[in-house]
């Protein structure tokens, strides 16, 4: 034992809630009040029919919860899992006036698993309408307006550039909060519609944009974000420094790394992603994970439920610190030069920025340095587009979602502009969602076989 | 998809669900609402002379907890004008042709007042017609509703006055304030109609409260009775559908109703022999929306069993209902209790030690931990310890063999009747 964590460190990867049992669930379900005009389906972005599928629980129709879940939000599944559902349903229910809120997560992930576990494919192919759709990206919003579009009969083909759709679902959020069977299972409801998912297939680079945009109706970039940018600091390019995308991405691929054991590791950066390298680290078998903040708990945008997950998992947390070189011997990491800092009353971005206190620098002792200050932007592959962008950020009409090229829409992260709260997924779903609708309303397509698909 | 329409006695619904007639049909503008959620059929609130009602009218049984297990209401028929309610069905009509719109009707026990009714309410264009013979409380002290309905002649009578004009299909709709609802039943065939309804409510008093010493619900610090409603009532209302559907006189179809909330409950009232059912008390806790899982599961309990039309399930279980003495003796099950699902809260122990046959024993393991376990040769396979367990899976009724070959009470006295029978004669 290591951390309170087992060695056999592939164990340690295993999801850790075990989600609720029928007699839980029934028990649970009945307690929803069922209320008419519900607040938390205002507050699911996805607006997911949440009293009627905790219904379909209670009533022991567990097919029709998960259709319910599943026509709202493709990768209903993984939002069971990874949604701040405090801060969104759970936050909105109205039994947090009275005695306390539904799991409706929990209830979520007991319908969706029912679905999962007994291989139901919920929707039916819709007739092909003569039209194609090229979408550049299997995650959340790209697989959402897959799955819609091919509802509506439209031909799809994704370009993945991993060897495994499913993108931030299937690569970037550790498996012990969320599996890889479940955004397979979201990926393979979509190929059964007739979706064809062309993965290791890199646009750009293995196809160009030209090609995708003469060969198809439609484009939709999906592409999300990149890996963790340059820290800009010395030090950066000695062994022992991570990308926290690449890490996590490690462990859902099974490569459990064993050169963590016993080590120190300092995460930069406070977002989930930060949480995940800090847990994941611990999970290695590090012997202490400290995580560095230039900005205070108030600032950081990791969610409250991972924050409280890190500290039990006994990640430290390091307030207004900064670094500013990181030290090695031997091209080794042997640990990381900080600075204290303080809160100044300027805000960019929706947050308060900090300044460096003078003559505030120590040393903190680490073999490990995990970068996770946030994401770079697919910049060439946008300007490959020939597409209007701020910054690697696509411009979109967000009523419509297309972008400055009008056979060209963009969804998910990609159009997630800074300071704009969170990039969640159940918004990408949202906007793969509306993305597909757009697209429909534009190929004049939408009568009443199509609005009957609607939600 | 299964084919979800039924036909009840020649009325065509898309679907088994209607609502019964209550306060959620009082106007087209509810049974609107229902039709557009996805409600197959209505029975239009019952017309009649129009009459007045009080405040309060409701009240309802909260068991632990869970709100609304029963429901109790002394609200009356319509009390509306005829001529606005037949106006309002006539539009129902015409918006939802191909839904089911049945008018419950009750006026008193006279020829001429039914054949008006009747002539009226089938102008205006309806699916059927629904006697209301059950209606417990108001109604029954002027001599109408349950009071007709608990007396067989009346009910006979009634209904062939009514058959005598009706070109619709008459459903006669049952009291279960009565000590055999088959002889009521019986007597609605011989009257002619076309099919039953049971069970209308149960005559019910909800409460009464500690401090006031009112009843619940009082009307100005006076109470009567009302009549009782739904999840309580469900059983006591598929035995009554069960007892209609295995007699053999009685071979009209059946529409289920008593406490149905959800499509399990439908199924298990199709399967005990209604070809359809009927619904308030769900739909007045949770509004017309429910009708949505229900219609859902349903179609999805079908297509899981391979059925492709929901008529197919009708009455399936009803040759399994039988009587008490023909229950095979020899038959026999015990309890088994899983140790490592058990938590040991010693409520199986308990009910059997003090409330059954003394057979499950609390003990302790060699590492001092508890543990319960059944004398299986003591255990009469009586339930009640898998019925209070909090935990599923910890109790197993398991079959074991009695090592005697079936027999039911009935073959044993028979057995014996025919040994006295012998003994006599040789006397």
């Amino acid at each position: 034992m290591l951390n309170g964590k087992t060695l056999k460190l592939a164990d340690n990867f295993l999801e850790i809630d075990a989600g609720l049992s029928k007699h839980e669930a029934v028990e649970e379900a009945q307690r929803c009040l069922y209320c008419y005009d519900a607040p938390c389906i205002q507050a699911c972005p996805t607006g997911i029919n949440i009293p009627s599928f905790i219904k379909s629980i209670a009533s022991g129709n567990l097919k029709g919860s998960a259709k319910t879940i599943m026509t709202s939000n493709p990768v209903g599944a993984s939002c069971a899992r990874v949604c701040p559902t405090e801060e969104l349903c759970e936050g909105a229910c109205v039994l947090n006036h009275s005695t306390k809120p539904i799991m409706i997560g929990n209830l979520q992930r007991f319908a969706t698993d029912w679905a999962i576990h007994n291989k139901q494919q919920l929707f039916k192919k819709a007739e092909h309408n003569g039209k194609s759709v090229a979408i550049v990206g299997s995650g959340p919003a790209g697989l959402s307006a897959a799955r819609e579009l091919a509802r509506f009969g439209y031909s799809v083909t994704i370009y993945e550039a991993e060897k495994k759709a499913g993108g931030l679902n299937a690569h970037g959020i550790v498996s012990f909060r969320l599996p890889p069977e479940i955004p397979e299972w979201e990926v393979k409801q979509t190929v059964e519609l007739g979706v064809e998912i062309k993965t290791n297939i890199r646009v750009g680079t293995d196809i160009q944009a030209d090609e995708i945009l003469e060969n198809y109706d439609y484009v939709i970039l999906a592409i999300g974000m990149g890996n963790v940018p340059k820290l800009e600091i010395q030090g950066e390019e000695l062994d022992g420094v991570f990308d926290a995308i690449e890490l996590i991405k490690e462990t859902k691929e099974n490569q459990i790394r064993k050169d963590f054991i016993g080590k120190k590791v300092v995460v930069i950066g406070a977002g989930n992603t930060a949480i995940d390298a800090a847990t994941c680290s611990i999970r290695l078998g590090a012997e202490n994970v400290k995580i560095l903040y230039r900005r205070t708990a108030e600032e950081m945008t990791a969610y409250e439920f991972e924050y409280e997950f890190a500290k039990q998992d006994g990640v430290e947390f390091r307030w207004l610190t900064a670094p500013k070189k990181i030290i090695g011997k031997e091209n080794q990491v042997i640990g990381i030069e900080c600075v204290k800092m303080e809160l100044s009353d300027k805000v960019k971005e929706g947050r308060r920025t900090v300044v460096p206190m003078i003559g505030a620098e120590y040393v903190v002792r680490a073999d490990i340095v995990i970068k996770a200050i946030g994401q770079t932007r697919h910049i060439e592959l946008i300007d490959q587009f020939g597409i209007v962008h701020e910054q690697g950020v696509v411009k979109v009409d967000f009523a419509t979602f297309r972008t400055s090229n009008p056979k060209v829409f963009a969804c998910g992260d990609c159009i997630f502009g800074k300071g704009k709260g969170e990039a969640m997924v159940v918004t990408a779903a949202q906007q793969g969602k509306q993305t597909a609708l757009a697209i429909l309303q534009h190929s004049d397509l939408l009568n009443e076989d199509t609005k009957s698909n609607l939600i | 998809m299964a084919d979800l329409s039924i036909n009840l006695a020649g009325i065509q619904s898309p679907n088994p669900f209607w609502l019964a007639s209550a306060p959620p049909t009082n106007t087209g503008y509810q049974v609107q609402r229902a039709f557009e959620a996805g409600w197959g059929g209505a029975v239009w609130k019952t017309l009649g002379d129009p009459i007045i009602n009080t405040t309060a009218r409701f009240a309802a049984v909260s068991f632990n907890g869970q709100r609304v297990a029963g429901f109790n209401n002394i609200e009356l028929i319509t009390d509306r004008p005829l001529e606005v309610n037949l106006k309002e069905i006539a539009e129902t009509k015409k918006r939802f042709p191909y839904h089911a719109l049945v008018v419950s009707l009750m006026v008193e026990p006279k020829r001429e007042k039914w054949h008006e009714i009747v002539k009226k309410v089938e102008a205006v264009g309806v699916d059927g017609l629904e006697l209301n013979f059950g209606c417990p409380h108001g109604m029954a002290e002027r001599g109408m509703g349950s009071a007709s309905g608990q007396v067989p002649e009346l009910v006979e009578k009634q209904t062939y006055w009514v058959k005598e004009v009706a070109s619709t299909p008459v459903i006669v709709k049952l009291t279960p304030n009565i000590t055999d609802i088959t002889v009521t039943a019986e007597a609605a065939v011989r009257g002619g109609a076309d099919a039953i309804s049971l069970i209308n409510t149960i005559n019910s008093l909800a409460g009464v409260d500690l401090d006031t010493w009112n009843t619940i619900p009082h009307v100005a610090g006076k109470g009567a009775h009302g009549g009782y409603c739904g999840p309580a009532v469900k059983p006591i209302a598929l035995n009554m559908v069960a007892e209609c559907a295995r007699n053999e006189k009685i071979k009209i179809p059946i529409s289920g109703i008593g406490g149905i909330s959800n499509w399990k409950d439908t199924v298990e009232f199709m399967l005990m022999g209604a070809t359809g059912v009927q619904v308030c008390t769900a739909a007045m806790h949770h509004g017309f929306r429910i009708v949505g899982d229900m219609i859902d599961g349903l179609n999805n309990y079908l297509d899981e069993k391979n059925i492709a039309s929901v008529t197919d399930i009708i009455g399936k279980v009803v040759p399994k209902y039988s009587d008490w003495g023909n229950l095979d003796l020899n038959y026999k099950i015990v309890a088994r209790i899983n140790t490592d699902t058990c938590i040991n809260c010693n409520k199986c122990h308990i009910a059997c030690e003090d409330t059954s046959h003394q057979c499950i024993d609390m003990l302790r393991d060699e590492l001092g931990n508890s543990y319960l376990k059944v004398r299986e040769e003591d255990c009469v396979g009586c339930n009640l310890c898998s019925i209070v367990c909090p935990v599923e899976g910890a109790i197993d009724m398991v079959e074991v063999d009695s090592g005697l070959p079936p027999m039911t009470w009935n073959q044993r006295q028979e057995f014996i009747g025919k040994f006295t029978d012998k003994v006599e004669i040789k006397k």
